[in-house]
């Protein structure tokens, strides 16, 4: 499908923690629910603070270039990261390089998983759009100028920002 | 093996260590699917036969926390928890939400068998095929938010130190118990995620005696393969659409009946139940919505109602609490059930309930019958550590809900439930205190009343059901409606939350069942065999009892007292359920589910059932 490159905004306090992304994530990827296998991860290391975990597209893309196999590839209609399993020897390298740490490896099989944008139509997109939570977006990527690079966070970071957010100061005593 | 089920359990014995697993044969889990229907077929197999003699909070009861082959696929995803009942001595199926079941299944589990009882305290961890009992000394006496923040961290960086090339590890799911339950609380819950909870039954008590803080769970496969994943999706859409359109639930939650159920129906628990109605706008759930309300839809696994909000008091004198919306039975309970109707106060009381590991609605019934005794001077504040807990005192019911969580005090008395604690009373005071114990079967009623008629429970729901006061499983007829407790049985055993179900054709659920399990089955099935049949094994156990209490079974197939007191006030004063209503009702259930004119199951319904043993076990009692 020829598309434009686009972005997911991500409006994360307002996460419901349904996670309803993450299985129609591992439907559309695996034809299965498997939520350990699923490209978009809902944390919740504090009750409340849930929140989606996935690929915010680097400028630079920083895992593209860590790659020692030359697994990863940039879609230039999409603006996805992709990866080919084939080539992918586990190495881990990817992880480290990603500031927010957000690639992680397929729990049975021998190789990275990161969001690939769905080709353009991505479908955790869809399942928040449906039930009106509209915590993920679709945008195009033209229009959406900002170094989405600040998006890549680690999971821990994001889980102090949102519990102080939501529950102020003791949040950090929920951690 | 049948589709939908991961096809194996874990089993684990505390006292000895040993951990292995277990497999149902398929007839086991045709006849009676998983949750609440498995959990009755496992109580009568093992303990059936010395049922009576098996003491609740004893190393001999059994911890079972099941899922059911729908689990992780209808959406809404919940966990059942059961064992011998330290409330009624039976059998409760206790659902509580969350993604524990699904963590399980996909660890490849359909659920934990936990026999026997620790030395020191411990928590159960398990990744996959790997299970190990773990020291729990560290989180032992914490509340829930500090257990799961402890467990949380413990548990992950387990993940991240064992699995290190994997990633980040998201956290593994968690059920928990607070001090209450540590402290054999009978009142006491099966918690996660803070705030949700199995309160019915009390397997917080059972969790205490056994010396297990917790159950931490991380499962990487996917869940078990059903039977058409395709139906299932075309299903699962319908279901997601039919509450999509309602907009009720998901906007407000139970949380909006707070106000409704007194003010219109007449049919909330008001000052332990001498009234049913109040107009107090101050319950509008605005007032939540708009002061305390930090996350507006929060839900679990899959599910499109995302009926729980978080409300978050940021100033003033109880600043710092945290809680769910309340719901509906909370608010109720904690507040009106009090005399209490400042929403602040419920939003507070409600969070100290979670933070102490109490079930809201038995510990609020139970807070409402001490605090009825004290307004009669029957109990006075001597006999109350010094406390006065006059109605609306929300500083004399915390420090109760304290105490009982502690069994300090009064609170060891109290501490008992009101059913029990009403016996002991009774017997210091000299004097009959039952009629203001506001249960059936030793289970505080949900705050749902039947005097007004306005409300869903029938005059029988309660007095018949085979879980007691239990609002979530009601004795109704028709067999066939969605209200019956066989409708019920049929939600906790397949395990999901059937606020999902709520608005969708009744019908839809067996289809459900079918495209996970590829195993046929229809509304005559269920009523007349396979629900009928769980049903049966619940009674015997419930009739059966326990060392320290037995139902009559004459007299306790019955209404509380009070509820046969006319209404005092409201658009229905006056109005209370007729004697000989109850008395005519009764005998057209007793007869619909194979009961004698006395309520013990029939030889020829049981044998029907394939249930000879149940009707040898029963033969004392006839």
């Amino acid at each position: 499908m020829p598309t434009e490159p686009i972005w997911i905004a991500r409006d994360l306090s307002k996460c419901s923690g349904c996670r309803r992304c993450e299985i129609a994530c591992s439907l559309f990827h695996e034809k299965r629910v498997w939520p350990e296998a699923s490209r978009i991860r809902v944390f919740m290391f504090v009750p409340g603070t849930d929140f989606p975990h996935f690929c915010a597209q680097c400028e630079g893309y920083p895992c593209v270039g860590a790659c020692p196999t030359n697994a990863l590839s940039v879609n230039n209609e999409t603006s996805a990261v992709l990866v080919d399993p084939e080539k992918c020897s586990a190495c881990g390298q990817c992880i480290d390089a990603c500031p927010g740490r957000i690639p992680h490896m397929h729990p049975k099989e021998n190789h990275i998983l990161i969001c690939d944008l769905c080709g353009g139509d991505p479908q955790c997109v869809k399942a928040c759009q449906e039930g009106l939570w509209n915590v993920l977006q679709k945008v195009a990527r033209t229009w959406y100028t900002y170094n989405q690079t600040l998006y890549a966070r680690k999971p821990e970071e994001i889980a102090r920002d949102l519990a102080a957010k939501i529950y102020g100061e003791q949040g950090k005593e929920f951690l | 093996m049948i589709p939908g089920y991961a096809g194996k359990c874990l089993e684990v014995d505390l006292s000895t260590g040993d951990i292995k697993d277990i497999k149902f044969a398929d007839d086991v889990l045709r006849e009676y699917v998983g949750g609440r229907g498995l959990a009755a077929k496992i109580l009568w197999d093992r303990l059936g036969s010395k049922w009576e003699t098996v003491d609740p909070l004893g190393s001999e009861n059994i911890l079972l926390l099941l899922t059911g082959p729908l689990t992780g696929y209808f959406p809404g995803g919940r966990t059942c928890v059961s064992g011998k009942s330290p409330q009624s001595n039976g059998v409760v199926g206790s659902t509580l939400s969350g993604e524990f079941g699904i963590e399980l299944r996909c660890a490849g589990y359909d659920g934990i068998v936990v026999t026997g009882q620790a030395e020191e305290p411990v928590y159960l961890y398990v990744k996959d095929s790997d299970a190990e009992i773990r020291d729990a000394g560290a989180v032992w006496g914490k509340d829930a938010k500090q257990t799961v923040a402890a467990l949380t961290r413990e548990c992950r960086g387990l993940l991240q130190d064992r699995f290190p090339g994997k990633g980040e590890w998201k956290e593994p799911s968690m059920l928990y118990i607070g001090p209450a339950g540590e402290n054999k609380v009978r009142t006491a819950i099966v918690g996660a995620k803070w705030t949700h909870a199995a309160g019915y039954g009390g397997y917080g008590a059972v969790m205490g005696s056994k010396r297990l803080k917790a159950v931490v769970v991380k499962g990487s496969g996917a869940l078990p393969e059903v039977n058409s994943l395709e139906k299932i999706l075309q299903l699962n859409e319908i279901v997601s659409a039919d509450v999509y359109r309602n907009e009720l639930w998901r906007r407000w939650g139970t949380g909006y009946l707070g106000y409704e159920v007194a003010s219109k129906k007449s049919s909330e628990p008001v000052k332990n139940w001498q009234e049913e109605w109040h107009d107090k706008k101050s319950l509008g759930v605005d007032q939540y919505e708009n002061k305390f309300w930090v996350k507006s839809y929060w839900g679990d696994f899959g599910c499109p109602t995302t009926c729980l909000k978080i409300a978050v008091i940021k100033e003033g004198k109880h600043k710092g609490a945290v809680t769910d919306a309340p719901d509906y039975e909370l608010q109720a309970y904690l507040g009106p059930n009090l005399g209490i109707y400042t929403p602040e106060d419920i939003v507070f009381l409600s969070s100290l309930i979670n933070d102490l590991g109490l079930c809201g609605l038995q510990t609020g019934n139970t807070l409402g019958f001490a605090a009825e005794l004290f307004q009669r001077g029957i109990l006075t504040k001597d006999d109350l550590d010094g406390i006065e807990p006059v109605w609306g005192s929300t500083e004399a019911f915390e420090v109760l809900a304290r105490k009982i969580a502690h069994r300090e005090g009064i609170g060891d008395i109290l501490a008992e439930g009101a059913a029990r604690a009403a016996l002991k009373i009774g017997k210091i005071k000299n004097i009959d205190v039952s009629p203001y114990a506001v249960h059936v079967a030793g289970i505080g009623v949900g705050a749902h009343g039947i005097r007004s008629g306005k409300d869903y429970p029938q005059i029988i729901s309660y007095a018949c059901s085979v879980q007691g006061g239990d609002h979530t499983s009601t004795a109704y007829l028709p067999l066939s409606d969605p209200s019956s407790e066989l409708a019920m049985i049929f939600h906790d055993s397949a395990v999901y939350c059937w606020f999902n179900m709520y608005y969708s054709e009744p019908k839809l659920k067996f289809d459900f069942y079918e495209a996970a399990t590829g195993q046929e089955s229809s509304q005559n099935d269920w009523d007349n065999i396979k629900a009928l049949r769980i049903l049966q094994l619940q009674r015997a156990m419930l009739l059966l009892g326990g060392p320290d209490l037995k139902w009559n079974l004459k007299t306790h197939d019955d209404n509380p007292q009070r509820f046969y007191e006319p209404l005092p006030s409201g658009p229905f004063k006056c109005k209370t359920v007729d004697r000989s209503r109850v008395e005519k009702e009764r005998r057209q259930y007793y007869q619909a589910v194979g009961w004698d004119e006395n309520g013990m199951p029939t030889t020829q319904v049981l044998k029907k059932l394939g249930l000879e043993s149940v009707d040898t076990a029963l033969r004392k009692l006839r």
